[in-house]
């Protein structure tokens, strides 16, 4: 999956769970929570969106890993690699 | 006979407008059947009954806007003869004109959604139109008579149907917008006027206590890390079952002051829930007592988006006895809230953040939340105040016991 698809499909969840934010709005060095306003409810429920979506298991303290655009794909990433091994 | 009312979802609000009965003369109702939907200040919610037996006559028509108390429906209660029916008395109805406003809305609204029949009935036969055009236009309920055609002869095309797609799905989103600016405009003066009325006539007093959470954090982490990403714990549970505990040890402060202090049997904790576009709302969580830590988590997952959609019902909005703001993250360390009345408590945690702790002659760096209390004077003292937040303190350093 190429970054920019990875991206699409995040932008979809964050829009799922709050459908008045605009993720475009982000750069990737954003903090999402903050720039989007999202709080420890909305991103709980992200957190399982994309794990859904990503078929990861991610634990709670990777939270602090995942706060930017650019992080969380790199994460993503990582992660399915680990998943295909 | 039963008089269904107008409910009062709160002190701010005076009254609704019924958008849609659930039910019809006839129809068996019991304790907690959704009856209507009500477009409120706080959104579109839907009102419950509280009464069992047989609807008997609907007394409001739909879209007619009425204050709080006003009869909308009669009910046969259960075990009475349908006779009764004859000797009610009659209806106190006490409609309001309707706007010319509302009016506009709703032609707006008509021209912009046709009805399956319009689309069917319209100027179809007078306008030409490609089979393939005819076809899309019936997909999308797009009513033909309102297209301009580009074709030959001025016949409608493809192009054409899809230009008035494009344009309808526009409007929609206007439309849908418009509706949410009025919602937000109506929640901005629900809580105006209830909280200027708290700030006008309750005599507020505030106490905080510094609770260390190691306990409790290292608690839900052990927990967590067994638990599918799905059932997960936030720390909000926590704090909400070990107030509803500290509720149950201090009852004076579950209660409403009116006229004198009224203490409430059943412990439910309106749960401030902020909107991302400004505003408030409080959904109860009903019987917190007797609810787990998983099922509170649980009961959140369903309250906090329909909160947020404003799409609550009523006994969600009326049945608070004490409320709970939590700012949750961010820098905040402290929050004082307002009551909301007729309750006679609020109250606020921060953050949890890392912080220098003292404790048997040694400092170590700890998990902290502030936690507050604001109370009505009128109905509690400090004392008690004092040992309802001792009583929160305790019970968040057994989280296991909660």
């Amino acid at each position: 999956m190429k970054d920019k698809e990875t991206k699409a499909v995040i932008f979809q969840i964050l829009i799922k769970i709050a459908p008045d934010v605009d993720p475009e709005t982000l750069e990737m060095e954003d903090n999402i929570r903050e720039v989007l306003g999202i709080d420890s409810f909305d991103f709980l429920q992200f957190i399982i969106g994309l794990d859904e979506e990503f078929g990861l298991k991610t634990p709670e303290e990777d939270y602090g890993k995942i706060t930017t655009l650019k992080a969380l794909i790199t994460y993503i990433k990582a992660a399915k690699q680990r998943l295909i091994k | 006979m039963i008089e269904f009312n107008m409910p009062s979802l709160g002190a701010d609000m005076e009254d609704g407008t019924l958008v849609e009965w659930r039910v019809k003369p006839g129809d068996r109702v019991k304790r907690g059947d959704i009856v209507a939907d009500v477009d409120t200040q706080k959104g579109l919610i839907e009102i419950e009954v509280f009464d069992e037996g047989t609807i008997d006559q609907l007394l409001i028509k739909e879209g007619e806007k009425v204050p709080v108390g006003t009869a909308m429906a009669f009910i046969i209660p259960e075990g009475e003869p349908e006779m009764a029916k004859k000797e009610s008395p009659a209806p106190k109805v006490k409609t309001e004109p309707k706007k010319k406003k509302k009016k506009k809305n709703e032609v707006k609204k008509k021209a912009i959604e046709p009805t399956a029949k319009e689309i069917l009935t319209g100027s179809v036969d007078r306008k030409k139109i490609s089979p393939l055009a005819r076809k899309i236009a019936a997909e999308k309920s797009i009513d033909i008579s309102s297209i301009t055609g580009t074709g030959p002869r001025g016949s409608i095309v493809v192009r054409d149907v899809e230009r008035a797609a494009e344009g309808k799905g526009k409007s929609r989103k206007k439309v849908k917008e418009d509706k949410k600016a009025q919602a937000q405009k109506g929640l901005r003066a629900a809580i105006a006027s209830a909280m200027s009325k708290s700030n006008r006539e309750i005599p507020h007093f505030y106490l905080e206590a510094k609770i260390d959470m190691s306990k409790a954090m290292a608690w839900l982490k052990k927990t967590n890390k067994k638990r599918d990403v799905k059932d997960r714990l936030l720390s909000v549970v926590l704090l909400i079952k070990a107030m509803a505990k500290a509720a149950e040890k201090v009852p004076q402060v579950n209660a409403y002051w009116e006229k004198g202090l009224h203490l409430k049997e059943a412990i439910n904790i309106g749960f401030a829930v902020s909107l991302r576009q400004g505003g408030v709302v409080i959904p109860a969580i009903q019987d917190a007592l007797q609810k787990s830590l998983p099922e509170l988590m649980l009961l959140l997952t369903d309250l906090i988006p329909r909160a947020k959609g404003l799409k609550l019902r009523s006994s969600e909005l009326s049945e608070s006895t004490i409320t709970l703001t939590n700012i949750g993250e961010g820098s905040v360390a402290t929050v004082f809230g307002i009551i909301y009345p007729p309750q006679v408590a609020i109250v606020g945690f921060g953050t949890i953040t890392e912080e220098a702790w003292a404790e048997n002659g040694t400092i170590s760096s700890r998990p902290v939340i502030h936690v507050t209390l604001a109370a009505d004077h009128r109905a509690i003292d400090g004392y008690l105040g004092s040992r309802f937040l001792t009583a929160i303190k305790d019970h968040l350093q057994n989280p296991a016991a909660l």
